[in-house]
């Protein structure tokens, strides 16, 4: 097996043992990333000098004794996670030569396990897309068929995990960005429970529903990132002081007891591609085979939840946007005289057209005459959605279902038609309105060779019973083993 | 048209974005499509349910008034795109 290849928990057994060092292991990931990255592009901002450096670091702490379980490990990060002295985009314009004075809270706890920055991962800018091509820096293509998108909006974490450009990665996800591209390119990616995750020093898209989470190459490693990043912090004040478990001691041979619940409400939905749903099917029959109860549960108001999350979001994008005005840090058309224009010029220059539709579909949602009639009534939606979710898991513990209704599409297919991909965050949206965690995990194969991801919902902080679930299945499966041809 | 080109040119202006005179015809048709999508919300019966703009239940986000190391100004100021004397530099905004 090649170095690049190791997951983390297997690079960390390695390193504790002092068979491989992190300098090494650093290399072989930037010798792939030589061989592969321009084939792929995943990446925004790479430095391994600086990674090296890191590694040596590393390398002096393990020879001492002091090794914790990131401890060496090469990651990436989205490109939307500020970290202190490396550019960070938000792969915009705008963005395009800021450099954070400060790490956010989930990477200052990725340093201080003494784990390695390998680079910014690319994405769809501020978070914005489903597929990387509102990327204003780059494409992403998707390491199973080049001509596809990685999905997104995280699509260079996942990509760069897909590809072994990375041992594991963070990305951010707003309305299914972590799992749709897991899904898509057959990696393992978990949204966590709202406030499980600070938000300190991630760049902002929709306050109410962003959470950081890990993309990994199986469960085992997504549950020790998990470990790290997880926590309160009193720099973000909708982190919840909730005590975090260790999420690996869930990863046990034991479903008996647990029960499943399938919406029936997913199974309806349009536009379901029939390998999906053949893979989906699958995957219960599997759960169940292996000691899990099975219940039809109903989500009655999922038809609603597109249309109420596409005012939720881009109304408070456009406020948590308004800070880009050219004036403290970003852009800014200094040609424009009086400041009024500079603020336009710099603002229609800076962002992408993306970015430009959702502000001004969230101001005009929030604006005088359209509020009751928009933001209010999609609040009063999300409760009604919430509501949905709490009887659910009454008779059920996880939930299962597609994480997108298609593999991965063409690179182009769906640019210019706003709405339709829109609709195709149908089964992910809802998590992030609910404040609910999900996972992605590989669940097979399209009849094109396109990965398949299967989501599994809970209750809030119970990312426990999702890794209980998602390690069984992955055991009595070897989807998560498969790689692309590269 | 659920969104006339006028109105998006106003809807625009309140965002501070200055939108391109070839993108507004497409931009009002796409914005269109999605607000007659959205619309459907109208069909969902709320009568009497509270909003949510949050979803976990938490208030009063305290902590303790401790004076703590905050960024420093050359730090804070160190992308901004025109700088003196440790102030950000805008365009002049009162006209003598």
């Amino acid at each position: 097996m090649k170095l690049y290849e190791l997951t983390i928990k297997k690079a960390h057994m390695l390193l504790k043992k002092k068979e491989i060092s992190s300098q090494e292991l650093t290399r072989a990931v930037f010798d792939r990333i030589d061989a592969v990255e321009k084939h792929v592009g995943a990446y925004i901002t790479l430095d391994s000098e600086m990674a090296l450096a890191q590694a040596k670091i590393a390398d002096k702490e393990i020879s001492r004794g002091n090794i914790l379980p990131l401890t060496g490990i090469p990651l990436a990060i989205k490109d939307l996670i500020c970290t202190k002295g490396l550019r960070t985009t938000c792969a915009s314009r705008i963005l395009e030569n800021f450099v954070p004075p400060y790490d956010a809270t989930v990477v200052k706890k990725l340093k201080t396990q003494g784990a390695v920055i390998v680079g910014k991962a690319n994405m769809d800018e501020f978070a914005m897309g489903s597929s990387n091509e509102h990327s204003a820096i780059k494409l992403t293509h998707n390491p199973w068929d080049l001509t596809r998108i990685p999905g997104g909006s995280s699509g260079g974490s996942a990509a760069a995990v897909a590809a072994d450009m990375c041992i594991g990665s963070l990305g951010s996800d707003t309305g299914g960005s972590i799992r749709q591209p897991a899904s898509h390119c057959g990696v393992v990616g978990m949204k966590p429970t709202y406030g499980r995750v600070s938000r300190f020093g991630l760049v902002a898209f929709a306050s109410s529903l962003d959470q950081i989470g890990p993309l990994t190459k199986d469960v085992t490693d997504c549950a020790m990132l998990m470990n790290v990043i997880s926590g309160y912090d009193s720099a973000d004040s909708t982190s919840v002081p909730e005590d975090v478990p260790d999420y690996t001691s869930f990863l046990k041979d034991d479903l008996k007891g647990m029960v499943v619940g399938i919406p029936k409400e997913y199974s309806a939905a349009k536009g379901l591609d029939p390998d999906v749903s053949d893979a989906v099917k699958h995957a219960v029959e599997k759960i169940q085979a292996m000691g899990a109860g099975c219940v039809e549960v109903s989500l009655p108001h999922t038809e609603h939840a597109v249309a109420a999350y596409y005012v939720i979001a881009p109304s408070e994008a456009s406020s948590n946007l308004a800070r880009y005005d050219g004036v403290k840090y970003g852009y800014r058309d200094k040609n424009k005289k009086s400041l009024m224009e500079m603020y336009k010029s710099t603002r229609s220059r800076g962002f992408g057209p993306e970015v430009q539709r959702r502000i001004i579909l969230g101001t005009y949602s929030l604006s005088a005459g359209y509020y009751d009639a928009y933001y209010g009534k999609a609040s009063q939606v999300r409760t009604l959605i919430i509501e949905d979710f709490k009887n659910a898991f009454e008779s059920c513990d996880v939930i299962l279902s597609p994480v997108a209704p298609t593999p991965a599409f063409k690179i182009g297919e769906m640019v210019d038609d706003p709405l339709t991909m829109y609709l195709s965050d149908v089964f992910t949206l809802s998590a992030n309105l609910a404040g609910i965690p999900g996972i992605s995990v590989p669940c097979g194969f399209s009849s094109k060779g396109l990965p398949i991801g299967l989501q599994m919902m809970a209750k809030h902080f119970e990312e426990g019973k999702l890794f209980k679930v998602a390690y069984n299945f992955e055991q009595a499966t070897d989807f998560h083993k498969k790689k692309p041809n590269l | 048209m659920k969104i006339t080109k006028d109105e998006v040119l106003y809807v625009a202006n309140l965002a501070r974005l200055d939108v391109d005179k070839v993108l507004i015809d497409k931009f009002a048709g796409q914005i269109g499509t999605i607000l007659e999508y959205v619309d459907t919300l109208k069909s969902v019966d709320t009568q009497g349910v509270t909003p949510t703009s949050h979803a976990i239940f938490l208030t009063n986000a305290f902590r303790e008034d401790d004076e703590k190391q905050s960024v420093d100004s050359d730090s804070a100021l160190s992308n901004a795109p025109e700088k003196e004397d440790g102030n950000f530099i805008v365009p002049k905004v009162i006209n003598s």
